[in-house]
């Protein structure tokens, strides 16, 4: 009983990270059809900016977290400008080696002035201790992970659903050029959104750092786990996005709880499985 | 040269057909050139130059499916270590040493890992294709690291002792003989593939890549076409993955990798794809430059990689051969 809840928690929090960075990548690729390899890059510049922050600043979390996001937007206009400018509309192919190259010149960045070590982004202490939930106690931050995941995910609906800009960005992603038409400025709600979706890529790298550290091979170990993410979820769908994060995050979890040895092997064959039987995503449309 | 192969179509006259012979003799002359070259310029590097040749192997077959059919994935190292641990392990468990029944056992090996990933990746489209082919890799990847009663596992597979090609040549300590063999391979390869991408066969998989609804208003199957191509093209990885552990005689984990994938799109992008000399250009073009790179300066080989990728997309977007023929037609064309 116990191995369950534990599984459970680390599973739900597992999830809620996979959700926050990925969220991000699945908007901007249903709404641009951009395949973003580099969108984990995002993440691990917001990670190694709040542990530079927190670590060798000392400046408080909040600031940390709030530093990283920004950082790492200010960082991102000038390559959406000059490199992801460029892809827009081109083939596929085109856009994953353009993204996988971006990568690829972060990692190395990274390697060359943090170093290859891991970096830790040091926690307040009211999130080391545990919480006591009356029969268990759970460590204060996976709670923090799950509630994070579960304002971005609510406050993400609410803007998408419920503001004058959220109807402008389904418009968009229906049909940006009959949306253009109707006197959406869709160049600003592709930056707006490109901006957003870093800016949640650097949030969940800093939150979930404690589960997906942070290291300069970062980018392109979970990269994989964000596409798959993604995929599986169908770009674009919120919902779909969270279901896939649960079920994913949940496999892989019990995976490594109860046959370590196995590493990733049944992460990956259930997204075979998964795509095999929903090749548009969980929540995907017919195009 | 690709735009005038494609302008007159199928209607071969008599006059074409040769056209196209004498350019074929030409490739094959070219590569023999180079390949001679490579062998007077770095006589004690031939172990470098035959690991290029396996991976030009690899890089045709990418070309294949990439550039002729249009299919992106990221999960083709698959194919290419299932022929070398295909050949690996006939060698190490079951004895069969001869050098081409160990190609053949390699061929067949990823002919057949062609066809399982094909049918798989073939499933979907866009983004779930290429999480499909990234899934393929790591799941072969863990599988042949979980098997290690067969393969080895994360020490590699070694005890591979081919015999004397033919009984004549003996596989000598500088890699002489392995040099020589792969060279040969490579020619056959790209000989038998020149046919099969100008056939008829190799036309409908060019349609497909161009307007998959139209083939199949024609009454064409897609699925089956684009399949029958997987195989052949995993027929041509294994070889290389043959080449790879004849030559090596040992067969690691890193055959099996992602990262062996992503280079292989790496190298067929920077040299063109839908070109059979664009995948050989890119192949030998990028492994130089890496083990110039890497030896000069380890540590920013993978910065260099990256900004090197974005250069060829922004400013050479047919890759090195691509660009190259487009070149030499326009100065052709204002010749004239």
């Amino acid at each position: 009983m116990q191995t369950v809840f534990s599984i459970g928690v680390d599973a739900l929090a597992y999830g809620m990270v996979l959700f926050v960075i990925s969220i991000g990548l699945s908007v901007t690729m249903g709404l641009m059809r951009v395949v973003n390899l580099a969108h984990g890059a995002f993440a691990m510049i917001g990670g190694y900016i709040a542990s530079y922050a927190a670590r060798d600043l000392g400046l408080a979390y909040a600031v940390a977290v709030m530093l990283a996001v920004v950082g790492t937007i200010l960082i991102a206009i000038p390559v959406e400008r000059l490199l992801y400018h460029r892809i827009y509309g081109q083939p596929e192919l085109t856009q994953v080696l353009m993204t996988i190259g971006i990568t690829f010149c972060v990692i190395g960045i990274a390697n060359y002035v943090f170093g290859p070590t891991l970096k830790t982004i040091p926690t307040p202490d009211s999130l080391r201790e545990p919480v006591s939930l009356g029969f268990r106690t759970v460590s204060a931050h996976r709670l923090f992970v799950i509630a994070c995941g579960t304002a971005v995910a609510l406050g993400l609906w609410y803007f998408i659903e419920r503001t004058a800009f959220g109807v402008k960005l389904r418009a968009s992603v229906d049909n940006a050029a009959m949306a253009a038409a109707l006197g959406v400025k869709t160049e600003v709600v592709y930056a707006v959104s490109f901006a957003v979706a870093v800016g949640l890529a650097a949030f969940g790298g800093v939150v979930g750092a404690e589960l997906l550290p942070i290291e300069p091979y970062y980018a392109l170990r979970y990269m994989v786990t964000f596409l798959v993410v993604v995929s599986v979820g169908g770009a674009g769908s919120i919902p779909g996005a969270l279901a896939a994060c649960l079920l994913l995050g949940a496999i892989d979890t019990t995976g490594r709880y109860l046959m370590p040895e196995f590493g990733e092997f049944f992460f990956y064959l259930a997204v075979i499985a998964i795509v095999w039987i929903f090749p548009r995503g969980l929540a995907g449309r017919a195009k | 040269m690709m735009a005038l192969t494609m302008n007159t179509g199928t209607l071969s006259t008599a006059r074409d057909r040769r056209a196209r012979l004498t350019r074929d003799a030409i490739g094959v002359l070219v590569i023999l050139a180079v390949a001679v070259l490579g062998y007077l310029l770095f006589p004690n590097n031939l172990a470098l130059l035959t690991r290029i040749t396996a991976i030009a192997l690899l890089v045709l077959s990418l070309d294949l499916v990439t550039g002729y059919c249009g299919v992106a994935t990221l999960g083709h190292a698959a194919l290419f270590g299932a022929g070398a641990y295909g050949a690996g392990i006939a060698a190490a468990h079951f004895g069969i040493t001869d050098p081409i029944a160990m190609l053949a056992v390699g061929v067949v090996a990823g002919a057949l890992a062609g066809l399982v990933s094909g049918a798989v990746v073939l499933r979907a489209h866009g983004l779930p294709q290429l999480v499909l082919s990234i899934a393929i890799i790591h799941l072969a990847h863990e599988a042949a690291n979980k098997a290690s009663g067969w393969t080895g596992g994360s020490d590699g597979l070694a005890g591979i002792m081919p015999d004397a090609v033919f009984g004549l040549w003996q596989f000598d300590l500088w890699g002489r003989t392995a040099y020589v063999f792969g060279i040969v391979l490579l020619i056959a390869a790209f000989v038998v593939l020149r046919q099969i991408v100008r056939s008829p066969f190799g036309m409908l998989c060019r349609g497909i890549k161009q307007d998959p609804l139209r083939v199949r208003a024609m009454g064409a199957s897609v699925h089956g076409t684009l399949i029958r191509m997987y195989a052949i093209s995993g027929a041509v990885a294994g070889a290389g993955g043959a080449l790879n552990a004849i030559s090596t005689q040992v067969v690691g984990l890193d055959s099996l990798s992602f990262t062996l994938s992503a280079e292989a799109l790496v190298m067929l992008v920077l040299g063109g794809t839908g070109s059979l000399y664009g995948a050989l250009i890119g192949t030998l073009s990028f492994l130089w430059f890496e083990d110039v790179v890497s030896a000069a300066n380890p540590f920013h080989w993978l910065t260099i990689v990256g900004a090197l990728l974005i250069a060829v997309v922004l400013f050479a977007p047919k890759g090195l051969y691509g660009s190259l023929a487009a070149l030499i037609e326009r100065r052709g064309r204002k010749g004239r």
